[in-house]
């Protein structure tokens, strides 16, 4: 297996850019990507990452178990601030969530064929993004035991949660993105298990991963019913894309406080989750591609790619942010405009200014070829929008809520260290079932990426390598 | 290929009718799990303690007729309604049935001034704060949770007295609602049909402007 880097970010309509580098035959692809899971041993950084991210991972769980003991009482919520850290992170680990299914859903439509590359595990990023977001309305509810109340299950009490809430419309979003996005994984994934199965050396990995295939032969049948479902289910999830985070949206834009009563905010929440979602798969692909190896797959061209979503997206929220200012003045509405004046000028104009800087400013360094080739800028943007992206939810949030209405009810929140070692801990649960992941399931689409080689279009008239069809 | 080829076993093509006898067993299971629900195992719909003394209601308030509210004074003015002290029953029972043996446990309470031991039949959780006067004043007959207590010889939980009964009751009240002065009287309206107890209790609800509330904080302070 060669592995010549050759540029393929070129825009040249007469030659269609290669999606997969250094491979001309299919048999080097499967060894190539399989070898992230069946090397007897990964790489010294995967221990010391997992080390970590299992450490802050504990913690976490340790702080939960503390939390139910103590009560709420251990985060900086308070009077006014009721939704605090808890809520944050929830809004920011929902948008992460959103690139998923946006590359693997929306692309796929679209016959975005590069979606190839990234979309394993960028799906998975989904599931694990999805599981942080979900613990945290799971724990916030203060008591905890009573979670259940959360879903209308008929009791005696003849209780039902409130469904004109949006907070009730939140369970079934996300409830429902949860499932639509991990059956999405699971079904893409089959094909690839069975062909870990079959090159398993071991009989416990040769069973688990059997199992996990679910009898997959790789007949025509098969695959005939799997592009299929693929596709029944590209098209249930696509949806799904903008309906989740307008619903987590409506949470606040249902509300009458100043700042979140706006219509602006399921679209712009959408962006700011796709924004986001693409940073985080981008801060992920970089080391995953430099330590296993993949650039092979995970190409310039895919990065480059990502870096304009981003770009994009980037630059709708920038628009969304000046649209909400200009709202504010335009609605002559006394308490939507202290709110917008309060946030950049306020008590918390160093979180705003934090976000403005690190969403609105970082992306526009894309408009440059310079910054689009650059692994370390891209690494280190992709980073800043990360942060940008959590800030932007604290200051919807706090600010919004800490100096309503009311004056006499104004206050300052501050956060404990609970709730900063949480947000840390979330980090280390989303990095734990990420390491497990990349080390234990295939890392990149096998079946798919070997579609969008040429060897795969051999006879369909164009510049292929005729000497390689198998 | 790997050393292990592993494909399912021949076994496994059993799961696919068992998966099938299990959802064919599924709605049978509900149906049992809800059916336990309902049942008096669970709602102490019921309940008869057995009583110090064989203390008829049947006896006192329905052929006798004597008002509930002798015994039980205090449920027009306050939350609770009282059991009566010995001496309300001693009132009667100095002069009447003084000799029979069935009621030597009262005339010991009566001579050493310690209380009977009444076995409580209807108990609500701690957690609820329930006022019978609320009730009673605004024409909520006793028998509406309590049933036929002038048919009983001993009395019995006749209603689940869960939150989900309550409910019902708050959301409309109307087939429960009288006027205030009857509502001690337990046979009323039993010749009436439900529509016309409807139509009636609308009238008492309007009379007296009643709106029942629905709030956590109403009964869970």
């Amino acid at each position: 297996m060669s592995t010549i880097i050759i540029d393929n970010t070129f825009e040249d309509p007469f030659r269609r850019a290669p999606l997969v580098l250094g491979h001309d035959n299919f048999t080097s692809v499967t060894e190539e990507i399989c070898y992230v899971n069946e090397a007897p041993r990964p790489p010294k950084a995967w221990y010391v990452a997992f080390f970590i991210s299992s450490a802050l991972a504990t913690f976490l769980v340790v702080l939960i178990g503390y939390l139910f003991v103590a009560g709420v009482g251990v985060w900086g919520n308070q009077n006014p601030v009721m939704w605090g850290f808890p809520i944050v992170n929830f809004v920011f680990w929902v948008g992460i969530g959103h690139a998923g299914t946006l590359i693997s859903a929306i692309l796929f439509l679209f016959r975005q064929r590069w979606r190839t590359g990234i979309n394993r595990f960028a799906e998975a990023m989904t599931i694990f993004a999805v599981i942080c977001a979900g613990m945290f309305p799971g724990i916030h509810i203060g008591r905890v035991w009573l979670a259940y109340w959360l879903f209308p299950i008929p009791n005696q009490m003849e209780m039902w949660p409130q469904f004109r809430s949006p907070l009730l419309w939140d369970v079934f979003a996300v409830g429902t993105y949860f499932t639509v996005s991990l059956l999405f994984w699971y079904t893409g994934m089959i094909p690839d298990l069975a062909t870990l199965r079959d090159r398993a050396n071991t009989k416990l990995k040769a069973m688990s991963y059997g199992i996990l295939a679910l009898g997959w032969r790789g007949s025509n049948r098969h695959w005939h019913r799997y592009e299929r479902a693929y596709l029944l289910l590209a098209a249930l999830a696509t949806p799904l894309v903008l309906s989740v985070h307008s619903v987590v949206s409506f949470d606040f834009a249902v509300s009458q406080v100043p700042g979140w009563h706006t219509t602006i905010f399921p679209p712009y929440f959408v962006t700011g989750a796709i924004f986001s979602g693409f940073a985080m798969v981008m801060t992920l692909a970089i080391p995953a591609r430099e330590l296993w190896g993949l650039k092979n797959f995970i190409t310039m061209r895919h990065l480059e790619n990502m870096t304009k979503v981003i770009l994009l997206t980037g630059t709708i929220v920038g628009f969304a942010y000046s649209m909400e200012f200009f709202i504010a003045w335009y609605s002559g509405s006394l308490y939507e405009k202290f709110a917008f004046i309060n946030r950049a000028f306020g008590q918390y104009s160093w979180a705003y200014w934090i976000m403005v800087s690190c969403n609105v400013l970082t992306p526009q360094i894309f408009w440059f070829k310079k910054a689009r080739s650059s692994i370390p800028i891209m690494f280190v943007a992709s980073l800043l929008v990360n942060v940008g992206m959590w800030f932007e939810r604290f200051v919807i949030v706090i600010t919004s809520l800490s100096q309503d209405y009311l004056p006499s009810s104004w206050g300052y929140f501050t956060p404990t260290w609970v709730d900063i070692w949480m947000l840390i801990g979330s980090f280390g649960l989303f990095m734990t079932l990420f390491l497990l992941f990349i080390r234990f399931l295939p890392v990149i689409a096998i079946a798919e990426v070997k579609g969008v080689m040429p060897q795969a279009h051999v006879g369909h008239g164009h510049d292929h390598h005729l000497e390689d069809e198998q | 290929m790997g050393r292990y080829h592993y494909i399912f076993p021949k076994w496994s093509n059993l799961l696919l009718p068992m998966m099938i006898l299990g959802g064919a067993i599924a709605p049978l299971y509900v149906v049992m799990v809800v059916a336990y629900g309902f049942s008096p195992l669970t709602t102490d719909v019921g309940f008869q303690p057995q009583q110090p003394v064989p203390f008829s209601h049947k006896l006192h308030a329905g052929d006798m007729g004597i008002d509930c509210r002798y015994c039980h004074n205090t449920v027009e003015f306050t939350n609770h309604a009282a059991i009566p002290p010995t001496q309300t029953c001693m009132n009667c029972h100095t002069q009447i049935q003084k000799d029979s043996s069935q009621i030597e446990p009262l005339l010991n309470s009566y001579i050493t001034g310690m209380p009977m031991q009444w076995q409580r039949v209807h108990d609500l959780p701690d957690f609820v704060y329930f006022s019978h006067s609320a009730h009673v004043n605004r024409g909520v007959s006793c028998v509406s949770c309590h049933g036929r207590i002038d048919r009983m010889e001993i009395v019995t939980q006749m209603k689940t007295l869960s939150m989900g009964w309550c409910l019902e009751c708050h959301r409309a009240p109307e087939q429960h609602l009288r006027d205030p002065d009857l509502v001690t009287q337990l046979g009323w309206g039993i010749d009436r049909s439900l529509e016309q107890m409807i139509e009636d209790g609308s009238f008492w609800r309007q009379q007296n402007n009643l709106n029942p509330s629905q709030d956590c904080s109403t009964c869970h302070r």
